[in-house]
């Protein structure tokens, strides 16, 4: 390092250069190879290479073993804890039998259903439904969530109105639905995507406002201006918060249409999860109302743990915004 | 190699015989109330192959001319023209989209420039080697260090295969000892390339290290003060006699213009 001093007499011209006249118009073309540096480039790049050795980040992936014992052992304890403490409330006779099934007559209950055979129509019934309603509110929500973004007028209109409906709860269009559409399919999805759509566009419009300004001058620079400069980097940008909009949306759809389907009766509207949990109350029977609490919890946490939650992992972690990457 | 990156943009500015040319460029922010003026009538060319740092204490405007020149605002009068099509900027954050390989980064660039999907590939591999980051194409950007962003950001500048690049200090969040190396990097890529560099950088010794010619901004309007010619056979290095020398002289001006400041 040491012997890479240079001559410190300064070439001709470089103190006294400095008369204070700019020097417009250079002329032609500079002769580089005056200033080429000297071939030492081993020296450089062994250095380079230590100093991206020292500074590079280390992404650890957790093996098999440890994703079960950190990520399914403490689920599966908290449901074998529940189930005991149950099953220990109903040996103490804490309420009567007719009040607290235990948990071997709610299990029956489930076989029972698998026997009849119409388990999964139920709750396929109310899936589709709900997934149907969600596609619709993703196509409606992804574009409003665009305009009131970009457009400041809109935003001024219907910006306040849509993050007000966030807090009204959805049961409250049912009887409104049920009114203008009738007890039918319609009316369903209608309340899906009132509760759907104002997360999903919202959702959009937080993650638009968070895309740092350098984005997008870097992106202009580059030549990504109006509907390119959309879509190569105001989207993706965005991403995070569109997720997050999309998990707060599904979980939205799936709890207006479980409302929906217990307030709104109709043989037109075929058993779902909703209508079996009522049927289930009108015939008093308690393991099947538990039944039907616990089908509607497992296949709303299962859509999120199959859909919602690896997409959301995937989009932070591919950014390194999840703290386990660092 | 060289012959390659920038052959196109170098023959449509051999004739222009410059790169850039600013030829009295003013620049005012505010309404007809509170009008201030920014830069005041610079006039500046920055010759084909040029190394050329703007150097000027805060508020000189150094990153209001960059943008001037970058094309992302327009002069409030005088013109600025450059013939090697739009130049590439490199901020002082290296602004790579994290949702993006270092790879896909650069092949966004060459996406927009025109580049047709199978020569992509092979062209984002090249600028990262001439970078020195051949094994970089598929890291993302939160998994390199601070030093390798910048390479990255270098390169990815590079691949608009422009004729000109605008620098706004894009050294001047990095540790000394890696800092010291990108100077070694710039001066290497610069001098095997037709590229013409228009460096902005608050920091004198970085400027002697690596201009041809420095030039110092007055602040409070912005204007060219004063300009030296540096003939400091390259490779230099920061701590060579001939750099602290000038480096001594060059502060003690900007000094003098900063104190200016405080007498009225």
């Amino acid at each position: 390092m040491a012997s890479t001093e240079t001559d410190p007499t300064p070439g001709p011209g470089a103190p006294d250069a400095g008369d204070g006249t700019p020097q417009q118009a250079a002329g032609p073309v500079l002769d580089k190879a005056a200033d080429r540096p000297a071939p030492a480039g081993n020296d450089l790049s062994g250095l380079e290479a230590g100093l991206d050795a020292l500074d590079a980040v280390t992404i650890r992936r957790a093996s098999v073993g440890q994703v079960l014992l950190k990520k399914v052992l403490p689920p599966v304890t908290a449901i074998v804890l529940v189930l005991v403490v149950w099953q220990l409330a109903v040996w103490g006779k804490v309420a009567d039998p007719t009040k607290l099934p235990s948990p071997s007559e709610v299990g029956s209950e489930l076989a029972d259903r698998w026997r009849a055979g119409d388990l999964f129509s139920i709750i396929w019934t109310s899936l589709s439904r709900g997934l149907l309603g969600f596609l619709a509110a993703l196509a409606i929500g992804t574009p409003l969530g665009l305009l009131v973004a970009r457009v400041p007028f809109v935003r001024a209109a219907i910006g306040p109105i849509l993050s007000g409906l966030q807090s009204l709860p959805s049961v409250a269009w049912v009887p409104a639905a049920v009114i203008w559409l009738g007890i039918e399919d319609s009316a369903m999805y209608a309340v899906i995507l009132l509760g759907a759509v104002p997360s999903i566009a919202n959702g959009l419009v937080a993650g638009i406002d968070q895309v740092p300004p350098l984005y997008l001058r870097a992106g202009r620079t580059i030549g990504a201006t109006g509907l390119r400069g959309a879509w190569y980097i105001l989207l993706p940008a965005a991403l995070p918060g569109y997720v997050a909009g999309l998990k707060q949306g599904w979980a939205f759809s799936w709890r207006s249409l479980m409302a929906a389907e217990l307030i709104a009766s109709s043989p037109d509207l075929g058993v779902g999860l909703g209508r079996y949990l009522e049927n289930m109350r009108e015939g008093s029977d308690m393991a099947g109302v538990f039944l039907g609490i616990l089908l509607i919890l497992v296949v709303g946490i299962a859509i999120d743990l199959l859909i919602f939650s690896p997409l959301e992992r995937w989009v932070l972690r591919s950014r390194g915004l999840t703290a386990r990457s660092q | 190699m060289a012959d390659t990156l920038t052959s196109a943009a170098a023959q449509a500015v051999d004739s222009a015989a410059h790169a850039a040319r600013l030829d009295h460029v003013s620049k005012a922010f505010g309404g007809p109330g509170g009008r201030q003026l920014v830069l005041d009538d610079i006039t500046l060319d920055v010759a084909p192959g040029e190394f050329v740092c703007l150097l000027g204490a805060s508020g000189c405007g150094k990153s209001t001319l960059l943008n001037l020149v970058a094309g992302l605002d327009k002069p409030s009068a005088g013109s600025i023209t450059t013939p090697g099509g739009r130049p590439a900027l490199m901020f002082q954050e290296h602004a790579l989209f994290p949702w993006l390989t270092a790879g896909k980064n650069i092949e966004l660039t060459l996406r927009l420039r025109g580049m047709p999907r199978d020569r992509r590939r092979g062209e984002a591999e090249r600028l990262l080697s001439l970078v020195r980051l051949g094994g970089a194409y598929g890291k993302r950007v939160h998994e390199l260090s601070g030093g390798m962003r910048q390479r990255v950001a270098l390169a990815r500048a590079l691949a608009q295969d422009s004729q000109l690049l605008l620098m706004d200090e894009p050294f001047a969040a990095l540790d000394a000892i890696t800092r010291d190396v990108l100077h070694d990097e710039l001066t290497r890529i610069w001098s095997e390339t037709d590229l013409s560099v228009l460096f902005v950088t608050h920091n004198v010794r970085e400027a002697v290290r690596l201009a041809q010619r420095v030039v110092l901004l007055s602040s409070r309007p912005g204007r060219i003060n004063r300009e030296w010619r540096i003939d400091i056979p390259q490779p230099r290095r920061i701590e060579d006699a001939a750099v602290a020398d000038l480096s001594v002289e060059i502060t003690e001006e900007l000094r003098g213009e900063i104190r200016r400041h405080g007498q009225h």
